[in-house]
């Protein structure tokens, strides 16, 4: 057996002579940190303090909730669930009925899903797949300016452009090719259910897009690296390899956008003409239930009126609460608890 | 000065890992004591009983008794009264990032709220002075951040911040694992000169530092206690097969 | 046999390949496709809005207030007075409870039933509408009190940063190194002491414009104001009575068949723009540089 190599030890040394240390200092630091005892009272107020803040979230849902619920008695009791089946809106005879703006509602977000999804997808599958890295910042910091955009100021904008631009060239356009469909004719206002529509794909498409791609880069690499090692194409690999698994998310992401969509205010009743009509014509106007919200509240002047205002308030509240945990619990499921930073 | 410690049947676990099993050890006062021990052997979380930082983790258990100068420090004391009193230093050096120098030594004791100026003047400078880096940032105290040093000056830095609050027991994680050769001499000749006023445990993955800086050596093995004795008797005629076994590179 | 049933598989592979490799490169190209009729229109939307705000924007506008439809020299002084009234109230209600729900969250709450509950609620109430909030708020606090006022503006508009605040307080803590939050438990600093001046100190950056971003998003907000605030024609910085507000000034120009005033709301715009850009770009250069300030 050969000898294993030994470890030198070095021979013991006395330690140097130190430094004479400040005695007085010394005994003085440790004097007082031994008075300083136990912080345990302390550090359950803090603990405590946060926690309120934190159930304080909850104390904001529950009080919108209650305030909701029990301000919209009055035309709960007159017409019960039949509220929402019911078109009429009668201020001056107490007649409600909020069908007309449901389906404003519906129509308005569907037709921006139908507009922006396909858009959305292919930005997402871009910035995420193709992008060369130094286009990556500017395009995605270009997507999160267009989320942060107030909806008045894209009101704003859709009166003096996008209104001029559908009136005097699109919807003519639609009229002569789509006509027969009934979707598309006159009169042509301009302020219409598609404008509605167009503004709202606008505003909802960087949600979409942006979590799509938080959804899709939360796919490991080695997915992508499998199919492609199989011989796929980049197409194939982003469906296979990508798609396939974020395909939950994906779903979220979209359902996020039709929660933005439903609530969005501003924007459309600002283009959307505010008649409470059903219509089949896309180019005529119409009213969704945040528009009348935002239009006669302040001029509600009987109770009965006010609650059916805040009977259509509390169904939005509700709609979108559901909508929304629906996306973020698909959403969750892919990226497993990743912060989202998009509201 | 430095304190003894008293461990008697110690037992640690993480969830349902048992890491440390009926460790029975007395380390002597004023003296660097030097833990050993392959990966995982249980040392790390035998140090870190010593100061109740093993149980931050909210799945981590010990049982047994640790007497530092006859305190027991898990039935009689607070956790944060024992840190007080027993300092340290971790593997990787971890400065305060937005606080300067001095604000960093001096955060044992501002952050316990000692407002005297003179005082915290003159313990900073000792600190820095014991760690051997006074001279090296003694003009730019204020004005640099703990962070800008560099790596072996951050280690020190982080020593000089554990020796502040005038600890009576110093441990050290791997102190130089992370470091330079130029500045794990440093380290070592810094525990040298520490270790006639502080009591010093130090972990180490380097046997040969060990035997450079400690009188006294442990051999950790899966959670126990193999052998513990003067460091020239370890690495020259240990008790224990398993000891020897290591000491020669068998495994580990 | 053999031979004879290997050889078309691949002459069809090499079709197959082809076409496949077509289908690639058209998905491709409709991405770009679409990258460009999104990018493109919304350079245009900002270019427009920049042109518009700027020609708009003069000293009058900071200086004065409205005047009556018809004449020239308004401004929306009273506007933004207004708005930085109730944006005050708001980051006051908004920003402490929204950064002690984000300690809580990070600190005592990770990974725990409780923290995720709080966690799914914050994001689902920043899906409610704003107008509901209006709506929730009115009730409670403008009906009662039987007149609008900027309290009541100013507690919506806190109510609805509460969220975005946690969720970005959190974030940031949760990307201070555990070896920091080691270091100062090491030392015996008192877990709420840790937790104030060295876990919170070192994501400060990331927290400051976290709250700089929230306070953007509802200084643009105007359904909620709509009958919390009302507006106000004239000077007031009273808590308890009714007053302007930049956004909603800008919606009343804008529907209004003025031509002055669409010039204003034009300029209340581009203020707003502004805001939003500088918040968002701010935000991006402190997540990029890391919370940790000079790390080696």
């Amino acid at each position: 057996m050969t000898q294993p190599a030994k470890i030198r030890v070095p021979e013991p040394v006395s330690p140097l002579p130190d430094a004479k240390p400040t005695v007085v200092t010394h005994s003085a630091v440790r004097t007082f940190l031994r008075g300083r005892g136990n912080s345990a009272v302390a550090d359950a107020t803090f603990r405590g303090l946060v926690f309120l803040c934190a159930l304080s979230i909850f104390g904001i849902v529950v009080l919108i909730a209650w305030e909701l619920i029990s301000r919209s008695q009055l035309t709960l009791a007159k017409f019960g669930i039949g509220f929402f089946f019911r078109s009429a809106w009668d201020p001056v005879n107490n007649n409600f009925g909020a069908w007309p703006f449901i389906y404003g509602t519906l129509m308005s977000s569907f037709l921006a899903l139908l507009i922006s999804v396909p858009f959305a997808l292919g930005v997402a599958i871009f910035l995420t797949e193709m992008c060369p890295k130094w286009l990556r910042a500017p395009l995605s910091f270009l997507t999160e300016l267009l989320a942060a955009i107030p909806s008045v100021v894209y009101g704003l904008w859709a009166i003096f452009v996008l209104i001029p631009l559908l009136r005097d060239h699109v919807n003519p356009m639609l009229m002569f090719t789509l006509g027969w469909t009934g979707l598309f004719t006159p009169p042509n206002a301009g302020y219409s259910m598609l404008a509605a529509g167009v503004v709202l794909a606008i505003m909802i498409l960087p949600i979409i897009s942006s979590l799509t791609r938080e959804v899709m880069t939360s796919v490991p690499m080695v997915q992508r690296e499998g199919v492609l090692a199989l011989g796929a194409t980049r197409w194939e690999m982003i469906r296979i390899g990508v798609l396939r698994n974020a395909r939950i998310g994906i779903v979220g992401a979209i359902i996020l956008g039709l929660g933005r969509a439903l609530g969005e205010t501003m924007a459309v009743t600002m283009v959307i003409g505010n008649r409470p009509e059903i219509v089949k014509s896309l180019l005529a106007p119409g009213y969704t239930m945040a528009s009348v919200l935002a239009n006669e509240f302040s001029e509600a002047t009987s109770d009965m009126y006010l609650s059916a205002l805040i009977e259509i308030g509390l169904a939005l509240f509700l709609v979108t609460i559901v909508v929304n945990a629906c996306a973020r619990l698909l959403v969750w499921m892919v990226t497993r608890g990743a912060p989202a930073r998009v509201a | 000065m430095g304190v003894g410690i008293e461990v008697s049947d110690l037992n640690a676990w993480y969830g349902t890992n048992h890491t440390l099993k009926d460790i029975q050890l007395n380390i002597p006062a004023n003296h660097a004591t030097a833990l050993i021990g392959p990966s995982g052997c249980g040392k790390s979380t035998f140090v870190r009983c010593l100061n109740r930082m093993h149980e931050t983790n909210p799945i981590a258990r010990v049982t047994g008794k640790v007497l530092i100068n006859d305190v027991d420090i898990y039935a009689e004391a607070s956790p944060v009264e024992i840190r007080r009193r027993v300092g340290m230093v971790f593997q990787r050096p971890n400065p305060f990032p937005t606080m300067s120098i001095y604000d960093n030594v001096a955060s044992g004791l501002k952050l316990n709220g000692f407002r005297n100026r003179r005082v915290l003047d003159e313990v900073v400078e000792r600190s820095l002075r014991q760690s051997a880096l006074w001279e090296e940032v003694k003009d730019e105290l204020k004005k640099k951040s703990g962070a800008s040093l560099s790596g072996g000056q951050q280690q020190r830095l982080c020593i000089a911040r554990a020796l502040a609050v005038d600890p009576e027991v110093l441990l050290m994680d791997e102190p130089a694992s992370a470091l330079d050769p130029v500045s794990t001499a440093k380290i070592e000749d810094l525990i040298f000169e520490l270790k006639s006023q502080y009591t010093i445990v130090i972990v180490t993955h380097n046997m040969q530092q060990a035997a450079r800086v400690a009188e006294n050596t442990g051999f950790f093995l899966m959670g126990k206690l193999v052998e513990f004795d003067s460091t020239h008797k370890i690495f020259t005629n240990p008790s224990d097969k398993r000891t020897e076994d290591y000491i020669t590179g068998r495994f580990g | 046999m053999a031979s004879q049933s290997m050889r078309p598989p691949l002459r069809a592979s090499r079709v197959n390949v082809f076409s496949r490799r077509i289908k690639s490169g058209l998905v491709g190209g409709l991405a770009v496709l679409a990258t460009i009729a999104v990018i493109v229109p919304l350079i245009a939307i900002l270019l427009y809005l920049l042109k518009q705000g700027v020609t708009s924007l003069n000293w009058n506008f900071f200086t004065k207030i409205p005047v009556p439809a018809g004449e020239s020299g308004g401004g929306m002084e009273n506007a933004i007075v207004g708005s930085g009234v109730i944006l005050a109230l708001a980051s006051l209600i908004g920003i402490p409870l929204g950064i002690g729900a984000g300690i809580y969250l990070a600190e005592y709450g990770r990974d725990r039933r409780m923290g995720n509950i709080v966690r799914f609620t914050a994001d689902v109430l920043n899906g409610v509408p704003s107008i509901v909030m209006g709506i929730a708020i009115y009730a409670l606090i403008v009906l009662p009190q039987k007149h609008f006022s900027a309290f009541a503006g100013g507690v919506v508009l806190g109510v609805m940063m509460v969220p975005t605040v946690t969720r970005t307080t959190e974030e940031m803590l949760r990307m201070v190194p555990h070896a920091i939050r080691e270091a100062a438990l090491g030392l015996g600093v008192p877990a709420w002491r840790s937790a104030l001046t060295i876990t919170l100190r070192t994501a400060s950056a990331g927290i400051v414009t976290g709250c700089m971003l929230a306070f953007a998003r509802v200084a643009g907000e105007t359904a909620p104001l709509l009958f919390t605030a009302f507006g106000n024609a004239f000077q007031s910085t009273s808590l308890n009575e009714p007053i302007a507000a930049l956004p909603l000034q800008i919606f009343v120009y804008a529907v209004s068949p003025y031509d002055e005033w669409h010039r204003l709301a034009w300029a209340g715009a581009l203020v707003l723009i502004v805001l939003i850009i500088a918040s968002v770009a701010l935000v991006r250069y402190v997540v990029s540089r890391g919370t940790l300030k000079g790390a080696s």
